[in-house]
């Protein structure tokens, strides 16, 4: 009996032992997670000289920190910093117009694309089903080339229309709204038929709000992808007045360092947006991730 | 009118109605170019016009040293990629899936961040945390051991630690939540089972976690393969443009963007395009036989 406690006792301990454990290595993990972004937020504090001659590094020093950058940013310091800070906002507008309309697009004709693929029975369904999975299965750098000059052929380089397009029918969204819709009851459709509705109203009425978690899950992928978007962006806009936030500082960083102060600070203002989606919709961002995940 | 609105609203015509986007996408931004890039690595283009030019652009490339460089980094990087994201992220999930772990929300938002920022950005900040100055941080790091500085960024050896731990940064917490919703799916009445059989924590691991987590790995890997070995923004960006040190981290794409958007000499850019594509193609089916997913679907 007394033998039987001290067993108790001691996997109990070690089972507090092992928490402690478990615990400690995600601290430990996240700490390592958070110190890039730690360091680039507190040298955004600094010159920006500084971090073209020592380097990034973590430091605590307080008493030499300013405002500076930021208010260089926002235009409030000196004539340069007006010029420098109303492009930066241009193409920080140039980001925001670009994402909501390629979520907005995107979600909505993936929607329809996915509901037909998903809700009837036609003949080449399979097939179709196939080809999305096949047009994954290309990388896109292989199609960058030709689509440049098809792009440009189309007359649509330069513009949002060029960025937009080639990337409208995403085979990732539509697979995900496909995977959500499966699981829906298809009994709900033949009611609405019964009651007059048309097919084209039954998508809009009946099954959009039903596939609201699914959009929001695709909303936030798709704009954590448009907003950090660079290669194609870059490839289609030429001039500096249509550039995206991240060609647009990815210009600002030239071998001579004398635009860190702007950028190091326009760097961290611009996640910002993408932090704020994140932390109030991460539940429906985790469900949207790994819809592909677990069904392979 | 009546008639065509009737017939545009029946269960037949509806769905292709529904689906013309995506075919029409398809042929315009998927069919086409690829087909005109497989047409364009035959031929030479410049402003005058297009000559055929046979294999010729292929019989280059095999005895182009440069894109030998290229695709030897990104296999390698692939592969160093696959080794260090698949294992580790898939202990983290199934540590951060047992009851030993608390907070594990607060756990699983702090690793997704760096997901989040652009690679601008991301490279940005690894490149000055491994810039060569002496108060940088990681030859800070360096100076705490009692080491003098180095040019990370000069040598591949080191600077491949820099590529490889943004890699990480960025993509360890986006793969621990795709093996996380794999072991979601897993029944647990299976490990009560296991228990009262009496197995231990590793048996159940190698002999229940594993298999059925295979689909998520499968996932993963095919995933990590296709990103890998098309890498390209993360070098341009640690080295800040398209060239580095004795092309330390040039990679296939890389590689065609300086062929056909710096040199503007388009054939032999998409011929280096086909080869990647190939090379995708041909470890996605090796991977695909060897985890016998083939198999699986002839039952």
């Amino acid at each position: 009996m007394a033998k039987d406690v001290n067993s108790s006792r001691t996997m109990a301990s070690n089972h507090k032992a092992a928490t402690v454990l478990a615990n400690g290595c995600f601290l430990i993990l996240c700490c390592l997670i958070a110190f890039p972004l730690l360091a680039g937020l507190l040298a955004s504090f600094r010159p920006g000289r500084e971090l073209v001659q020592n380097g990034l590094a973590i430091n605590f020093d307080f008493s030499t920190m300013t405002l500076d950058n930021y208010l260089y940013l926002f235009g409030q310091k000196g004539e340069n910093s007006r010029v420098d800070s109303a492009k930066y906002f241009m193409w920080y507008k140039n980001s925001l117009i670009l994402t909501i309309l390629t979520v907005v697009l995107t979600l909505l004709v993936c929607y329809f694309i996915a509901y037909g693929l998903t809700m009837y029975k036609f003949r080449l369904q399979g097939f179709l089903f196939f080809l999305v999975i096949a047009t994954m299965c290309v990388p896109f750098e292989i199609l960058m080339l030709p689509l440049y000059q098809e792009v440009t052929a189309l007359h649509i380089i330069n513009t949002r229309a060029g960025v937009i397009l080639p990337g409208l029918c995403g085979a990732s969204t539509i697979f995900f709204f496909r995977q959500y819709m499966q699981s829906l009851p298809k009994e709900l459709l033949d009611a609405a038929r019964i009651d007059g509705c048309t097919e084209y109203g039954i998508s809009v009425k009946i099954m959009m709000p039903i596939t609201k978690p699914a959009f929001a899950s695709m909303a936030i992928l798709c704009a954590m992808g448009s907003w950090n978007n660079m290669l194609w962006p870059m490839l289609v806009f030429r001039d500096t007045s249509k550039f995206t936030l991240q060609i647009g500082l990815n210009t600002l960083l030239t071998p001579y360092g004398n635009n860190y102060d702007l950028l190091i600070a326009g760097s961290m203002f611009g996640i910002i947006p993408i932090l704020v989606i994140y932390l109030f919709f991460q539940k429906y961002l985790i469900d949207g991730m790994t819809a592909g995940a677990v069904k392979g | 009118m009546e008639k065509f609105k009737k017939a545009l609203n029946s269960q037949k015509v509806a769905p292709y109605v529904f689906v013309l986007p995506f075919i029409l996408s398809l042929i315009i931004f998927w069919a086409y170019p690829l087909i005109s890039g497989i047409v364009m690595s035959f031929q030479d283009i410049s402003f005058g016009g297009r000559t055929f030019v046979g294999t010729a652009h292929y019989a280059k490339l095999a005895k182009d040293k440069f894109f030998w460089t290229a695709v030897t980094n990104s296999v390698e990087y692939m592969v160093l990629t696959l080794v260090l994201l698949i294992p580790i992220p898939m202990m983290l999930a199934v540590l951060m899936e047992s009851r030993l772990t608390k907070a594990k929300g607060v756990w699983k938002v702090i690793m997704y961040i760096p997901a989040l920022t652009s690679v601008v950005i991301s490279g940005m900040l690894f490149r000055m945390m491994f810039s060569e100055a002496a108060g940088s941080q990681m030859n800070q790091m360096l100076a705490f051991f009692g080491q003098s500085p180095i040019a990370w960024l000069k040598a591949k050896g080191t600077a491949w630690v820099a590529l490889l731990l943004l890699c990480m940064w960025r993509w360890t917490g986006v793969n621990m939540l795709y093996f996380l919703s794999g072991l979601k799916s897993i029944d647990t009445s299976i490990y009560e089972s296991a228990d009262i059989d009496g197995a231990n924590a590793r048996q159940k691991f190698w002999y229940l976690t594993l298999p059925l987590i295979k689909p998520t790995t499968i996932y993963v890997v095919t995933i990590s393969v296709y990103a890998g070995l098309s890498m390209f923004l993360e070098s341009f960006m640690l080295w800040n443009g398209n060239s580095s040190p004795k092309n330390i981290g040039l990679t296939i794409v890389g590689y065609l963007y300086k062929r056909g958007i710096e040199k503007n000499d388009l054939g032999y850019a998409c011929a280096v395009g086909m080869v990647l594509m190939i090379i995708a193609l041909i470890i996605n089916v090796i991977q695909l036989i060897a985890t016998g997913t083939f198999k699986r679907e002839e039952k």
